[in-house]
């Protein structure tokens, strides 16, 4: 059968239905969006759930903040009768070398000309903020009170129902499987289905799975996938309020507001590849450091593990607009293990680039050809 | 024979999150009718038995509701650990294997 949209959007995760949204809110008609299992069920349902705004480059403090003050209101914006539950308890981050604390200090003056409200801390200012925190070898931290959590379900839930309302077709459970193109055009998508829709956009949110998406339309996108390991704990009254995160470590560790600790360790050796199993080293290891970091956790039981894919750059910032030499085809990709924290300006800076409006941020320099120009300026936060 | 479901409005489905029938219910009629998307949406089998309990109640609700087999309907991923740890007793057992205090 066949059908025809404005704009088809690839992946149902926090980015592919922030761009619905927000397309669907600019008066955009015939939006539809697939997503092969269900909503929230790649990367965004997997995260760590955090937002922050202290970020080391320019551009992710920019985008971050954005995102953030869009959070704020982000609920009654959607029109929402859940609770996305978003707190904003800060973000720690203790530095434990020289060179940690550093960036740390060029971090906190590029984030002071932004506007952001971080400061640094000596380490008693640090347990101060976090009592239970283990103050050896602490040379001091960074904090910033307006990052946080957010309930990346219920984000994904409240922008996919506002959408819906504003009349998006949202189909989960079907698999795109081909983008075909005539006279160097975007001419339509082909479905597992066998169905067809003609369209002359396409927008690429398949998060870690967004490579194969531009292997359907023949484009080689300059991404890669890697498993990243988080686990859970049973709820327990409210112990931190802020996310501890400590590059010395690579660790994260934040209290959600049910009561449970979600935390995560990155593992430097992590093969490329879509894996999304788990190993019992990892729960070792996570233990390990959280236990030296934040002793009594010791006495909190781990309840599950699991794992997601982080769609990394070589610069660990997002690729954002159209490709060159593929007009109609949208990238929102290689957000590099915070997409979910960008999403609401994402989505907003999507929809104005597909509807040839001005962008709210100028985001240039996250366009596809940055690696072929080589003009890349890595962010050096990331965990 | 299609599904009946036994549970009442305010029966609990879910002992560890206390989420009952009728939340339940009332997500599988927005349209989130597999057991990941009402557990990631209500927290349904997220608790300290990881749906032990639940696990066969909420197929049961859904296939009551939507008119599908107990069989055509997909469960959750098994994840360890099979019961709660506590963090303390996993950097014990990290300690040991590295042979030192651990890093």
């Amino acid at each position: 059968m066949k059908s025809t949209a404005d704009v088809v959007i690839i992946g149902g995760g926090v980015n592919g239905t922030s761009v619905a949204y927000n397309l669907a809110v600019r008066g955009c008609r015939r939006v539809v969006l697939f997503e092969k299992g269900s909503l929230a069920s790649g990367s965004t349902g997997r995260c760590g759930a955090g937002v922050r705004m202290q970020w080391g480059t320019r551009t992710n403090c920019r985008l971050a903040k954005e995102s953030i003050e869009r959070f704020e209101t982000l609920g009654e914006e959607l029109g929402f009768d859940g609770d996305i539950e978003f707190k904003q308890g800060g973000y720690l981050m203790p530095a434990y070398h020289e060179r940690q604390w550093e960036q740390f200090e060029q971090n906190v003056a590029l984030q002071h000309t932004l506007g952001i409200p971080s400061r640094l801390a000596t380490p008693d200012e640090a347990v101060e903020i976090v009592p239970h925190l283990n103050p050896e070898g602490l040379l001091g931290a960074t904090f910033c009170p307006k990052d946080g959590h957010a309930n990346p379900f219920k984000t994904v839930q409240a922008y996919a129902e506002a959408a819906a309302r504003l009349g998006v077709d949202i189909r989960k459970f079907t698999e795109v499987t081909g983008i075909t193109r005539a006279n160097a055009r975007l001419k339509a998508v082909l479905l597992s289905s066998g169905d067809e829709v003609e369209t002359p956009v396409v927008v690429n949110t398949a998060g870690p799975y967004s490579q194969l998406v531009g292997h359907l339309a023949g484009v080689e996108l300059p991404v890669h996938s890697e498993r990243h390991q988080i686990l859970v704990t049973e709820p327990v009254a409210p112990l931190q309020g802020p996310m501890v995160m400590s590059f010395a470590h690579g660790l994260y560790c934040q209290q959600t507001p049910h009561g449970s600790f979600v935390m995560g360790v990155g593992d430097p050796h992590e093969p490329k590849g879509f894996d999304t199993g788990h190993s019992w080293s990892f729960l070792e290891a996570v233990a390990a450091k959280v236990t030296q970091l934040m002793p009594i956790l010791r006495e909190v039981r781990v309840v599950r593990q699991w794992s997601g894919l982080y769609n990394m750059t070589q610069d660990a910032q997002p690729i954002l607009g159209e490709v060159p030499e593929f007009p109609g085809f949208f990238q929102a990709i290689g957000f590099s293990g915070h997409g979910f924290m960008l999403a609401p300006i994402t989505g907003v800076l999507l929809a104005e680039m597909i509807l040839g409006q001005e962008t709210s941020l100028d985001v240039s320099m996250l366009s596809l050809d940055r690696f072929a120009r080589g003009e890349l300026i890595r962010e050096p936060s990331v965990v | 024979m299609p599904e009946q479901s036994q549970a009442k409005t305010d029966t609990i489905i879910c002992r560890c999150e206390d989420i009952t029938a009728e939340e339940v219910r009332d997500l599988i009629v927005r349209g989130y009718q597999t057991p990941d998307e009402i557990k990631r949406l209500s927290r349904c089998g997220m608790g300290q038995c990881q749906g032990r309990t639940c696990r066969l109640l909420l197929v049961q609700e859904i296939a009551a509701a939507t008119g599908r087999g107990v069989r055509d309907i997909p469960v959750s991923t098994f994840r360890p650990p099979t019961k709660p740890v506590k963090l303390g007793l996993l950097a014990k057992a990290w300690a040991e294997r590295e042979g030192d205090e651990g890093q």
